[in-house]
């Protein structure tokens, strides 16, 4: 198989997972385009691991044990993620991203949850953004 | 302890005595005194057996390089002969009469601590000048002077007169300094060291290509420091500062530590003839000039201190007729008869309440109140006029004497204009100093009017000390004029026939004058009611004093000046009165010349720093906040759209490395 | 290399070649309509086919664990977890019409612009390379298993600690305020030690006043909460 067939599909599912994350509302539809990416990226690893272990006798299967791994972080981090998002719905009344807008210039009160805000959840909600 | 760790300590004593002094003034009151006058009494011990060991004979030399210092050395050393050994013997005793007076003086003064640190200081730095063997240590002991004598002339800084006295005297002080710093290079430059042996060696083989140009550098600093034409100014204005202060700085110190540079690098300044004109014509105008004003001051102070500016001239005429025996010699007998007029001075401006001779001319009894003053001024003030056989007679005739040895073509080397200039203007002066002395004799203590108040006795502090300075006072010139050519060069310093006569006719006739002015104007006193006296007739000397110069001026229109038609000076100098109180305008010149034309330039640059630089800045903060403002805008807060410029980034930049790296 | 992929031109794909093409196109397929669809459940379900999609490339790459542990994991559970979490934050169901926020069109240009570098780098650089998937698969579970556990142990291990790590983490972030004041003093002092902001930030709301909208939101949330506890 040519080796270009994974590889294109891989840059394209991740360019897909890339569009997701910018222009999706939804703090859980974000999540879910980061998925993608990472999924992307799996395929790349498995796809790269067979063409080297043929062609170079490697042994080690670095690539399918990376994949393994990645897949292991990923269920982590989304646990981690829906469980922050799951905090700021709940000190927020939303998860939609470009609500929280703690971060901007001048700090206008948009909503009636501004009142409420704390630094720490200003905070929290740049983590939600971080491991987006 | 060999001579020489001996005279290394003479000013290292009270250069400690300041440092303790200044560290336990708060936490220690009770040994403030003790550390006053300790080590300045210890110092003047040592300074006396210094000078014993060195008994007039060979220089004594010791010097030390602590670290190397580039292309000219600079080393401690200790260059003592006999003018090094006899002035600081004067040093030790003027500072160590001071320092007790000052426990009296000062009683109760608040800040009595720091000042009897910085007289301390002040003392250990003239001995620094002294002994020093090296120009640069030389001068460091003699810039420490200038800043000591800014903070002791302002001891009252809580009046304007002695906050402006102060920096007066330190800047015009200072602006003698550059130039004269500008020629110690030069010197060390042409001769290749700072030590004074060595510039001295070099100079007697005609080692300098430039004399005048750095004799007349030097001469600046030393105009500036020894209040001689045209830079004396800061000196009648320094008497601001408290009473023993001023016997310290003019008396012993800092106005010697000029004529005495003079007459440790004579041969430097006889190297060129001009400056030794220059240097006569100096003296001339600074003698004549001071006599006058001095015969026109109201505040018994400023009397003594233009007289000191005279008798500073007669040292100076001495020097520019190359008799530096003769300028010592009366920079003793000075430094002792000038340092008890102060002192006395001081306690009769306490006894008074005033510092106004006018006022003190309205009180009878004045004299009573203070005899210790009035018998020891009266000797101080004879030897001032020099009659025979007070000790000013010897010296000052010492001086004439060797202008007369220049006019008479005994001297090849010396321009025998120097001495015409310095024997006309010294004769001249004689008859000036005699008539101020008797005017300041007769006013102070032979007023007819009011009793004069009684505060009790006088502290014996400050009195005893007189009766110590009226010993040298009266008798150091005939015992020693036989002695001290042994310590100097070897020139007979005995009083020639002719200008003896001469001077003490001119001086006896100053005095006759005087009298009969003072006769005729004195009826007058009585008619013109005049004067004030102290707030506070109980409060310490300094207290008084300072309420004095504070209310001078108002009371009487000028610090200087009082509207008094019974003073005898007024009559002697008629039209002149008026300019010689206000020391021939030189003060009003100098506004003109240099200060206003400094304030100018001054609001000059504060208009194009306000106006032409602050717009410059301005407008550069103005434009960065406007392109912040723009950026500002960007700051949605929404991080999808933060993230969309970061990838779109990386997207560009990895297209381009990939381009560059394709070679496309 | 260069007498291999002579001989295999893309003009004359072969089966495998085939099948990963087709299955290639669904996945892309699936993934476009996951990013795109307004109904927010049918992203989550169109994500299914996705991920479904990529574990029979790994068949095909015969990366034949990693498959199954694609199927198990994201199709089992991810997903399952991102349909609770949907749930939890009452997401619409239907079709929203603000699925999408205003930056699609910007968001829209990077994605472009990125897939186009990088297709035409991978292309550029992998046109010629082949891969032989004759002979033993590489990816069977006794291989993977073998190396995982000769190589890779150490990593494995740690690896384990972090899920240990997360799952505290989860469980205490998503505590709610209530269940942190009933539960035992012991249990609430391990939690608090673990992330004390959380429960502090809902029990005392900051600045005093306890504003209207968060008190009423808070209000709202219950019957989710109790759903999701459900």
């Amino acid at each position: 198989m040519h080796l270009a067939y994974p590889a294109v599909l891989a840059a394209l599912l991740f360019c897909t997972g890339l569009y997701g994350v910018l222009a999706r509302r939804n703090a859980i539809l974000v999540l879910m385009s980061v998925e993608l990416m990472l999924n992307a990226v799996n395929l790349n690893l498995v796809a790269f691991d067979v063409w080297l272990s043929r062609t170079t006798r490697e042994t080690l299967h670095s690539g399918q044990a990376l994949t393994l791994f990645t897949i292991a972080i990923a269920a982590a981090e989304i646990g981690i993620g829906l469980a922050i998002v799951l905090a700021v719905y709940r000190n927020r009344g939303t998860s939609d991203i470009d609500k929280l807008r703690d971060t901007a210039e001048g700090h206008e009160t948009d909503g009636p949850d501004s009142d409420a805000l704390t630094a720490e959840q200003a905070g929290r909600a740049g983590k939600t953004e971080a491991t987006a | 302890m060999t001579t020489t760790t001996l005279a290394v300590l003479v000013p290292l004593l009270p250069f400690l005595g300041a440092a303790a002094g200044l560290l336990l003034g708060r936490t220690a009151p009770g040994f403030v005194r003790p550390l006053a006058v300790v080590p300045i009494l210890a110092a003047l011990v040592l300074a006396v057996l210094v000078a014993a060991d060195q008994g007039g004979g060979q220089a004594l030399d010791a010097t030390t390089e602590l670290t190397p210092t580039g292309s000219v050395p600079i080393e401690l050393s200790v260059h003592i002969d006999g003018f090094a050994a006899l002035v600081a013997v004067l040093v030790g005793v003027v500072a160590t009469c001071v320092q007790v007076y000052s426990t009296g003086y000062l009683r109760d003064d608040p800040r009595y601590p720091s000042y009897a640190a910085l007289v301390s200081l002040f003392t250990s730095a003239m001995l620094l000048v002294v002994y020093s063997g090296d120009l640069i240590v030389l001068l460091v002991g003699w810039e420490i002077m200038g800043i000591c004598s800014y903070f002791l002339v302002g001891h009252y800084w809580e009046t304007p007169e002695a906050r402006a006295a102060s920096i007066k005297a330190f800047l015009v002080t200072k602006l003698g300094d550059v130039p004269f710093l500008i020629g110690l290079f030069a010197l060390a430059t042409e001769t290749g060291s700072f030590r004074i042996t060595t510039v001295l060696g070099a100079v007697a083989h005609g080692g300098l290509d430039h004399p005048t140009v750095i004799a007349l550098l030097l001469l600046a600093g030393v105009a500036g420091k020894s209040a001689q034409f045209p830079l004396h100014t800061w000196l009648p204005d320094a008497m601001a500062g408290p009473t023993p202060v001023s016997a310290l700085i003019h008396a012993a110190t800092m106005v010697a530590a000029g004529v005495y540079f003079v007459a440790r690098l004579l041969p430097v300044f006889e190297a060129s003839r001009a400056a030794m004109v220059v240097l006569a014509v100096m003296a001339a105008v600074t003698m004549l000039g001071s006599g006058l004003a001095a015969l026109a001051q109201d505040d018994i102070k400023r009397v003594l201190a233009y007289s000191t500016i005279g008798q500073l001239g007669y040292m100076t005429g001495a020097l520019a007729v190359g008799e530096r025996g003769a300028a010592v010699f009366h920079l003793l007998t000075h430094g002792a008869f000038k340092a008890l007029l102060f002192l006395a001075a001081g306690v009769v401006i306490h006894a008074a309440g005033t510092n106004s001779l006018a006022a003190m001319s309205r009180m009878t009894n004045l004299r009573d109140r203070v005899p210790d003053a009035f018998w020891t001024m009266t000797v101080a003030l004879l030897a001032l006029a020099a009659i025979p056989p007070f000790s000013g007679f010897f010296s000052k005739e010492s001086v004439l004497g060797a202008a007369e040895h220049v006019v008479t073509g005994h001297a090849e080397q010396i321009p025998e204009a120097s001495g015409w200039i310095t024997l006309v203007a010294g004769l001249v002066t004689a008859l000036l100093t005699a008539a101020y002395a008797t005017r300041l004799w007769l006013l102070a203590f032979h007023g007819r009017g009011a009793e004069a108040p009684d505060h009790g006795r006088q502290p014996l502090t400050m009195t005893v000390v007189l009766w110590v300075l009226a010993v040298p006072s009266l008798a150091l010139g005939a015992f020693t004029f036989r002695l001290l050519p042994d310590w100097f060069d070897g020139h007979d310093l005995t009083p020639t026939l002719i200008t003896s006569v001469v001077g003490t006719g001119l001086a006896l006739a100053g005095v006759i004058v005087t009298y009969a002015a003072w006769r005729h104007t004195t009826a007058l006193a009585a008619r013109v009611p005049l004067g004030a006296v102290a707030a506070h007739p109980e409060g310490d000397a300094g207290l008084v004093e300072a309420e004095a110069i504070a209310s001078h001026a108002p009371v009487y229109g000028g610090v200087a000046y009082a509207p008094d038609p019974a003073d005898p000076g007024r009559l002697l100098l008629g039209p002149l009165h008026r300019h010689a109180a206000v020391g021939f305008h030189l003060d009003a010149v100098y506004a003109t010349l240099f200060v206003r034309p400094v304030q100018a330039g001054a609001s000059l640059v504060r208009f194009l720093d306000r106006e032409v630089v602050e717009t410059y800045v301005r407008g550069a903060g103005a434009l960065p906040r406007l392109l912040g403002a723009a950026v500002r805008r960007a700051q949605t807060g929404n991080v999808q759209t933060y993230v969309s410029a970061l990838l779109a980034g990386t997207v560009v930049l990895a297209v381009a490395v990939l381009l560059v790296a394709t070679g496309a | 290399m260069t007498l291999s992929a002579a001989e295999h031109g893309f003009l004359s794909p072969t089966g495998v070649e085939i099948a990963f093409l087709l299955v290639g196109l669904v996945t892309f397929g699936a993934a476009l309509v996951t990013v795109t669809t307004r109904q927010l459940v049918h992203a989550a379900l169109w994500l299914v086919v996705t991920l479904g999609g990529l574990a029979v490339e790994y068949l095909l790459l015969t990366a034949e664990f990693i498959a199954w542990v694609q199927v198990l994991i994201y199709v089992g559970s991810v997903v399952v977890l991102l349909l609770f979490g949907l749930m939890l934050t009452k997401a619409p169901i239907g079709r929203s019409p603000d699925a999408d926020s205003g930056n699609r069109w910007a968001a829209l240009t990077v994605a472009v612009a990125a897939a186009a570098a990088l297709v035409w780098v991978v292309v550029d650089a992998f046109r010629t390379t082949w891969v032989d998937l004759d002979g033993p698969a590489s990816g069977t579970t006794a291989v993977t298993g073998a190396s995982l556990f000769q190589n890779w142990v150490l990593p494995f291990e740690a690896l384990s600690v972090l899920l240990l790590a997360a799952l505290v983490g989860a469980i205490v972030l998503s505590r709610k305020a209530k269940a942190e004041s009933n539960s035992p003093p012991v249990n609430s002092r391990a939690t608090t030690g673990g992330s004390p902001s959380v429960p502090d930030s809902r029990n005392h709301p900051i600045g005093g006043q306890a504003p209207v909208g968060q008190s009423k939101s808070a209000v709202e949330q219950g019957p989710a909460e109790q759903e999701g506890a459900r």
